[in-house]
């Protein structure tokens, strides 16, 4: 049986990626937030997950403005990086796992979650910048990867209760996939931040501590956020914090927090990033530990 | 017809990108979406008003492009990620465009970050900060 091991939270700053890629990472206004990531890298490392489920939003890269699907999922055997306007990251293609993929639409359109099915599509800075905090700079990514896209720019955004529901149709959909599977399961965006108009620049810590605290300590008071409250307290592109809902839906009731990093800016945004590993498998590496 | 009043639009210094903006901006949106290829970067420098004419924007969308005036094609229905490709066409960043719509040099932009961005406080509410 396929299982979920864990959830990851994390930005998905462009600027983090360019930091990357341009040799950046040990400058002084960078340096805090790579080495912030340096223990994820570890964990990832012992981890091993054979498929990342990666929930993101694309910026107007793979759709524009002619089909702006709220739910995407991506069941390519390949996804190449997209050009956003400032040439394509010299990152690898991701690998994606066609026949898992269609096992999960299927699976989640009788669960009533109306997914778009995408066959071909390029993925931008959401999705690779997450890939790069986690898992470096390898020639290969070293995992499969399915890709979940969610309109987050045209309001409305999914509710985070639709979110949340939708993470738990995910771990149904997961489990009833036969071959024996580790599946790594990221929520990216946010967190707060803003980067449009007067207000630009907005960071609200509180809020983010306090979504960090909630996710392992009270999901349901997250899940009741209305779309106007991340706007006003954390910025208009804060909104983005419902993809984490979706992450920690898929996780079950019980999650062990194992890491957690903040730091502001990357650019115009609060960076946050979280480990919450799921019961089961938290029991488990505790096991061996002990053995 | 007259803009519908949302919740959201008491929020100050703040363009949510909803469906009536959509509607408005989508020929715009479409506009800064083809400068994702290179050719067409290259082709719109060149000429930019020649450019913009494949694409059915109005006027005033066509000089506030020319002009890079960020806010007004926010509120012309341009959303951020599809004009921060006019800035990268520019070869600047998200966080240029972003100091800029601020009114902010980008040097007191680089730092109100740094110091740990711009407080929510005072930043809630038009009605609050007694703005229309």
């Amino acid at each position: 049986m396929a299982r979920i091991i864990a959830g990851i939270g994390t930005s998905h700053t462009p600027a983090i990626g360019a930091a990357f890629d341009n040799g950046k990472t040990a400058e002084p206004y960078w340096k805090p937030l790579f080495d912030g990531y340096e223990p994820s890298k570890k964990w990832m490392a012992e981890a091993k997950p054979d498929v990342v489920i990666m929930v993101y939003n694309d910026h107007v890269n793979a759709f524009d403005f002619k089909i702006i699907p709220t739910f995407a999922l991506g069941c390519a055997d390949m996804f190449e990086i997209a050009d956003e306007g400032w040439g394509a990251r010299p990152v690898p293609p991701v690998k994606g796992y066609p026949e898992f993929a269609s096992h999960l639409v299927q699976s989640l359109v009788l669960d009533e979650f109306d997914m778009t099915i995408v066959n071909e599509m390029q993925v931008d800075h959401g999705l690779t910048t997450p890939m790069t905090l986690l898992f470096g700079a390898p020639k290969a990514w070293p995992t499969r990867v399915v890709p979940l896209a969610v309109n987050v720019i045209q309001y409305p955004a999914p509710t985070g209760h639709r979110c949340y529901m939708l993470g738990k149709a995910i771990k149904r959909a997961v489990e009833s996939w036969d071959e024996d599977l580790k599946v790594v399961i990221f929520g990216t965006g946010g967190m707060s931040h803003q980067i449009q108009h007067k207000r630009a620049g907005l960071i609200n810590k509180d809020f983010d501590t306090r979504f960090l605290d909630n996710l392992s300590k009270d999901p349901e008071a997250l899940v009741k956020i209305q779309p106007i409250e991340y706007l006003r307290e954390a910025g208009n592109e804060a909104i983005e914090l419902v993809m984490w809902l979706i992450m920690r839906g898929a996780l079950g009731d019980k999650v062990e927090e194992v890491y957690r990093f903040y730091h502001v800016p990357a650019s115009s945004t609060g960076v946050g990033h979280i480990i919450l590993e799921t019961k089961a498998y938290h029991d488990e590496r505790a096991k061996k530990a002990a053995a | 017809m007259e803009r519908k009043q949302q919740d959201y639009d008491d929020i100050p210094g703040t363009v949510v990108f909803d469906a009536q903006r959509a509607r408005a901006g989508y020929h715009l949106n479409q506009f800064l979406y083809s400068l994702m290829k290179a050719e067409n970067r290259k082709a719109f420098l060149a000429d930019e008003y020649g450019y913009m004419k494949a694409y059915a924007m109005s006027e005033e969308q066509k000089q506030a492009v020319l002009k890079r005036d960020w806010n007004t094609l926010l509120h012309l229905g341009g959303v951020s990620y599809a004009l921060a490709k006019l800035a990268f066409t520019d070869e600047h960043s998200y966080q240029y465009m972003a100091a800029e719509m601020t009114g902010m040099s980008q040097q007191e932009y680089l730092d109100m970050m740094v110091k740990g961005g711009r407080a929510v406080e005072g930043w809630r509410s038009k009605k609050e900060r007694g703005e229309q």
